[in-house]
Order: structure tokens, then C-alpha cells, then sequence
């Protein structure tokens, strides 16, 4: 049977990651059970469902776990510095306006040492899509406290729990200016697939914060027993869908994380108004 | 009976690929897999419903369900 047929009869066809990713390249570098891996294949499926070839995405990043993904993708790609990522692809969507950006970063690297160009780009929004990949920690150097680990939470730099209030990543890009704003999880496939497809699709900047699993780091500190136990805990049981809300009481919302498009606006994207101050200028 | 002409899926399991994480063991609604050592391997494939859920959630690229 084709795969045309199969789909329409609505039986299991297995999606072909491989037109996508680089050859040679897997397996990847990630920990058993980390949530980067299923966060990079829902990329690719919203990727094929919009029908984007390679060569017109360029995906950017700067350095820690979540930052390796541009490494496995056969499209224009670029790993920059730490905290960077926005600024590089700021500069390529700007001379290149027709390539699809995507940035994928870990909380420390957009939040944290990023956290400037974070809320400058949203402010400017420019198009590109940002995918936070949210695990509450510095993966990649040890499991040190970052910008969204929750208040009380063990990391290496906190063994006695973590003394500051997070940040809510999503409320931050809102505030900033971005004109796309959602949060998804590792847990919930087929959701964080539609919604990387939206905010791809969306013109103007759009954030995504993804809830991920950090089990080597997150995980240990704080008991979780396995990556499992963590997507149960803290993405599925910890989050509630934005179309539940109006339908459940106060008490099952407290503490409870929203999961969605949690905002959605036009604005005047970056590079049109930038075409328009150069044809004012040539005048 | 019905049930013995059921065609079965084919599951792929990418040995090299599995890292052991056991996210597609602990969330398949069937309880079609278990870990065998190191690694996942096929325990009821009858009981398979064909759902993905253990492809789309494996970080790995190392489980795929065929019809
Ligand atoms: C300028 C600079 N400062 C610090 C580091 C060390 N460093 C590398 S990755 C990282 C944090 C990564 O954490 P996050 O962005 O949350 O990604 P994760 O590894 O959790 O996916 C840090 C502090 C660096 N590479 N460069
Ligand atoms: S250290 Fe944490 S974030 Fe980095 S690959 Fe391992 S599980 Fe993933
Ligand atoms: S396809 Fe669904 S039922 Fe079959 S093994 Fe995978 S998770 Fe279990």
C-alpha cells in the first residue's frame, strides 16, 4: 500500500525523518530520556505539514544541550555563542528576508545570558520563530539553577533549593512585544507538533516555550524517578490546556502552568518596515 | 476467528539508537513493550493499536510502527 493510501484509511504510516537530518549524525549526543530529541522530531513533522524544503529554513543556536540541534538538520544552519543566537539570526533575516528562521535555545542560553537579546527581539518583532527548550536548568554544564527553575528546586548551585522567583518565560515575551506567544511540552506530542506549525507559520517573532526533561540533572536533584515520572509530574499533570480553563474550578488551576497559543496578535514585522525606511531614504 | 487473520504491525526497534529511557514503555496504552536489559524490545504485539505514541515520544529515532 502507498503511503497516500495508508493516510487515508487512516492507518499507521511512520514518519521519514531521515530527508531532513543529516546523514551519519544520529545517535544524537542527548541523555537517555531527554526531552530535546522529541522536541527536534515534532520540529520536523510541523516542518514537512507546512511543506517547507531545506534549503529555505536557516535554524540558529547558541550553546548548551538544546543548542546542539541545528548539528542534526540538513538546512542552512548556524551554532553561534552563548546567549547569541538571536542576534545572529537577526542579522540573517535582515539579508535574507525570505529564509524561515527558527532558533532553537535552552532557557539558560535565551533567558539568562540571552535574556537582553530575548526582549529585544520580541520588542522589534521580527520574523522568526524561537523554540525555548525549557528544563529549568543548565544542562549541558552541570545542572546549575537557570532563569526558569522553580523557587525551592535543587540544582548543583542550590542544594538547599533555589532562592529566586522564576521567570514565565511566556509572559516575558508577551510583555516584550512578541506577536506569537505559546507554551507546549515534550509530553503532549501531537500538540507541541501543531503548535511549532503555528508559530512557524505566524509572521512576526513567535516563542515557544517548550517544557522539557533534564533527568540527568533536573530529574536527579529533585527525586524524579525517570524522564517518565518527569513528563508526568511536571508537563502533563502540571499544565492545563487553554481551551480547559473556562471549564475547570479555581482549585484544579492552582499551580498549574497554561499550555496553547496564549497570545496572538499582528503587528508590523521588522523587516517590511525596515524595507520602508530604505525606500524613504533612497527617495 | 477474526482475531487469528488480524494482520499485525512490524515494530522497528534501532538497537543502536535506544538509549534505554523507557518514556515508550511507560507510556504505551497497551503495554505492548517492555525493557529487556539495555534495551526496549516487543512483549504483546497483538495488543498493539498502532496509536505512534511510542515513535513520537522516543527521543531517539529508535522505535517506528509499520502496518
Ligand atoms: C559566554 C559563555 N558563558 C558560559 C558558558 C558555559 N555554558 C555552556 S552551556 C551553558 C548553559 C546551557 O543551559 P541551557 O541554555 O538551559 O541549555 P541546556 O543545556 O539545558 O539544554 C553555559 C552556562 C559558555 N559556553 N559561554
Ligand atoms: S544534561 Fe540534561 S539537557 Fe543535557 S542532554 Fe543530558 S538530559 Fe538533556
Ligand atoms: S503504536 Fe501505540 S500501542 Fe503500538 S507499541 Fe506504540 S505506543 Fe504501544
Amino acid at each position: 500500500m502507498t503511503a497516500e493510501a495508508a493516510k487515508k484509511q487512516k492507518l499507521s504510516v511512520p514518519f521519514d525523518y531521515s530527508k531532513y537530518l543529516r546523514g551519519g549524525k544520529l545517535p544524537h549526543i542527548w541523555c537517555p530520556g531527554c526531552g530535546h530529541g522529541i522536541i527536534l522530531k515534532a520540529l520536523l513533522r510541523a516542518i514537512d505539514k507546512i511543506g517547507l524544503t531545506n534549503d529555505e529554513i536557516c535554524m540558529v543556536s547558541g550553546i548548551g544541550c538544546s543548542s546542539r540541534t541545528p548539528g542534526y538538520v540538513d538546512f542552512n544552519t548556524m551554532h553561534t555563542l552563548h546567549g547569541r543566537a538571536l542576534s545572529y539570526a537577526t542579522g540573517i533575516k535582515m539579508a535574507n528576508p525570505d529564509l524561515n528562521l527558527i532558533v532553537t535555545t535552552g532557557d539558560g542560553d535565551a533567558l539568562a545570558i540571552g535574556g537582553n537579546h530575548f526582549i529585544h527581539t520580541c520588542r522589534r518583532n521580527i520574523d522568526m520563530t524561537i523554540l525555548v527548550y525549557s528544563n529549568s536548568i543548565y544542562g549541558m554544564t552541570g545542572g546549575q539553577f537557570s532563569p526558569t527553575t522553580p523557587e525551592g528546586s535543587k540544582t548543583s548551585t542550590s542544594p538547599y533549593g533555589a532562592m529566586e522567583p522564576n521567570f514565565d518565560c511566556c509572559e516575558l515575551a508577551k510583555a516584550s512585544g512578541a506577536t506569537f506567544v505559546a507554551r507546549a511540552t515534550s509530553y503532549h506530542v501531537a500538540e507541541l507538533e501543531r503548535t511549532i506549525k503555528a508559530a512557524i507559520e505566524h509572521k512576526g517573532t513567535s516563542v515557544v516555550e517548550i517544557l522539557d526533561q533534564c533527568p540527568i540533572y533536573f530529574g536527579r536533584q529533585n527525586k524524579y524517578k525517570s524522564a517518565s515520572h518527569m513528563m508526568e509530574m511536571i508537563e502533563k499533570d502540571g499544565t492545563v490546556s487553554v481551551k480547559q480553563v473556562d471549564k475547570l474550578p479555581p482549585e484544579k488551576l492552582e499551580g498549574k502552568l497554561l499550555r496553547g497559543i496564549l497570545h496572538q496578535v499582528e503587528g508590523e514585522e521588522y523587516c517590511d518596515k525596515y524595507a520602508k525606511i530604505i525606500e524613504k531614504a533612497q527617495d | 476467528m477474526a482475531d487469528a487473520a488480524k494482520k499485525l504491525p512490524r515494530i522497528e526497534i534501532n538497537e543502536k539508537f535506544c538509549k534505554g529511557c523507557s518514556i515508550c514503555v511507560d507510556f504505551c496504552p497497551t503495554d505492548v513493550l517492555e525493557m529487556k536489559g539495555p534495551v526496549v524490545v516487543v512483549k504483546d504485539l497483538d495488543a498493539c493499536t498502532r496509536c505512534q505514541l511510542c515513535d513520537l515520544r522516543c527521543p531517539d529515532f529508535a522505535i517506528q510502527v509499520f502496518d
